[in-house]
């Protein structure tokens, strides 16, 4: 079954002539790791929103593990381009949260939980800290500690590295493929960088036009685990000079 | 507490000099029914502790503690209704606004017609001018929860109380206590202002009394007690709001 399945999706913002996204279907499966390549304004964010439950289609339908989205709800992990740690709560208490709201496990447990989720991100000991002592990339993983802990098996990640230095995004893309390849989350991850969507995806799901109609699925020719020289081969720059042209292309228009 | 402390020096060594250019200037004039010196009013609020302690202090309390809380009541509701529906916001805002301009000194003596000398004309003075710096601040505290905040909690699952408790209410928690902060003097001035027009008892009162007597220190000496009390509240919610807010600033 797939994971995610969108079925000739519309959607429109209030106020708008057109739509930003015209009758769009394409599927995901399971394990995968795709980005969502494409240019600033261009409505990826806007597909991470429905299939969040904060905007409904206005026609078609979204379905996330076969249930179809449907009003506000926890379809997935989402986690949006600022790392948006809460700052009245400590790092453990904002990873605390989607447990909190899902009211399934008592204090202690979560506690238990959200060590491990710190522990696992490489983070542990940092429960107690105030979100503000943590650099940026630390915020980032703990943000991403807290996506992993609302237990979807699909991750929707926007733009999570944008804000980042050069270096600490590189590294953070390592660890974030590390992580992929420990668990069996199936990631969407939206960027407007064809090196960051090269090096981690799978295949690339390019959007070419606004309405976006249709994702242009472009598989990578590199085998896990990469590294950031598999970036220099020639078929690698090849495609990334041919990403660049289609991005151009949509950026003229 | 101890570089806080410091901070102020300045502040201090200004305000003594200040004190000392009074004391020589009004030793200078001597005429203590016009302008009394610091020195004057301080032994006067010596000679007059027992009846201002024990009877006027309490009554001008009385008064800014129901006044300031029928404010924060009144505000805090007129905020979350105000943030909780665009109508509302439309409806009362303007109004809210408009009744700043009331001026509330020129009207008190009918609430003392309609109310009597009792304590609810007092009150209401009170909360006209109180209510309105709380409703503003605390509805800018609602105002000021992220959006992507909220968002992220409903990617989460989350109900609207959720969305409340966990972003709304910890969001406002520094401008409440800052509408606090403004509130506390404010009140005190509202409840001796409506002492002043029209009552048997309280510092306002007693310092119009003090005025029909050209007794000048004596007018000056409720009103520094006035101010010292007003600082003293301010001082303690500082303390219980370092307490309670750990953070400030950039969400």
């Amino acid at each position: 079954m797939n994971v995610l399945t969108f079925d000739h999706v519309s959607c429109r913002y209030p106020g708008q002539g057109t739509d930003i996204v015209d009758r769009l279907s394409f599927e995901v499966k399971p394990g995968s790791f795709h980005c969502i390549l494409g240019v600033s304004g261009c409505g990826k964010s806007t597909l991470f929103r429905m299939i969040s439950g904060l905007m409904s289609p206005e026609k078609g339908s979204i379905y996330v593990n076969g249930k179809p989205v449907c009003g506000h709800g926890s379809y997935c992990g989402y986690m949006p381009q600022k790392d948006m740690l809460f700052p009245w709560r400590s790092v453990g208490e904002n990873l605390a949260l989607p447990l909190e709201i899902q009211r399934k496990l008592g204090k202690k447990e979560q506690r238990q939980q959200v060590e491990a989720a710190l522990a696992e991100v490489g983070l542990a000991g940092c429960a107690d800290k105030r979100p503000d002592e943590l650099s940026g990339g630390m915020r980032q993983r703990a943000a991403f500690a807290r996506t992993m802990l609302t237990g979807s098996d699909l991750l929707l990640l926007d733009e999570p590295f944008s804000a980042l230095d050069f270096l600490t995004r590189i590294s953070m893309q390592e660890w974030l493929l590390a992580q992929w390849r420990k668990t069996d989350k199936t990631i969407l991850f939206i960027t407007h960088d064809v090196e960051e969507a090269l090096f981690l995806s799978s295949s690339v799901l390019v959007v070419e036009h606004t309405p976006i109609r249709a994702l242009r699925e472009i598989p990578v020719p590199m085998d896990f685990p990469r590294s950031r020289k598999d970036l220099a081969r020639p078929e690698i720059i090849d495609l990334r000079e041919e990403l660049i042209g289609m991005l151009r292309k949509q950026v003229a228009e | 507490m101890k570089k806080a402390n410091r901070g102020n020096l300045p502040a201090m060594i200004l305000l003594f000099f200040l004190m000392v250019l009074w004391q020589l200037g009004a030793m200078k004039i001597n005429a203590a029914y016009i302008l009394p010196s610091p020195l004057q009013i301080l032994s006067r609020l010596w000679e007059l502790r027992q009846v201002l302690f024990t009877v006027h202090l309490p009554a001008t309390m009385g008064v800014t503690a129901l006044g300031l809380a029928i404010s924060v009541v009144l505000g805090v509701l007129l905020a979350l209704v105000m943030d909780a529906s665009p109508l509302c916001r439309k409806t009362l805002y303007p109004l809210v606004v408009a009744s700043q301009t009331i001026p509330t000194t020129a009207i008190a003596p009918l609430f003392v017609l309609w109310f009597g000398y009792g304590i609810w004309s007092k009150v209401l003075v009170t909360v006209l001018i109180t209510f309105f710096p709380i409703t503003i601040t605390v509805y800018d505290g609602l105002q000021s929860a992220r959006i992507e905040m909220a968002e992220l909690l409903l990617s989460y699952g989350a109900t609207g109380r959720d969305v409340f408790f966990k972003i709304k209410v910890p969001c406002t928690l520094p401008y409440f206590f800052s509408a606090i902060k403004m509130a506390v003097p404010l009140s005190i001035i509202g409840a001796a202002i409506g002492e002043w027009l029209g009552a048997q008892s309280g510092l306002g009162y007693f310092s119009r009394r003090m005025m029909t007597q050209l007794d000048g220190a004596g007018v000056f000496a409720p009103i520094v007690l006035l101010s010292a009390v007003a600082m003293l509240a301010v001082a303690v919610i500082s303390v219980v709001e370092k307490k309670v807010v750990r953070w400030r600033g950039e969400i």
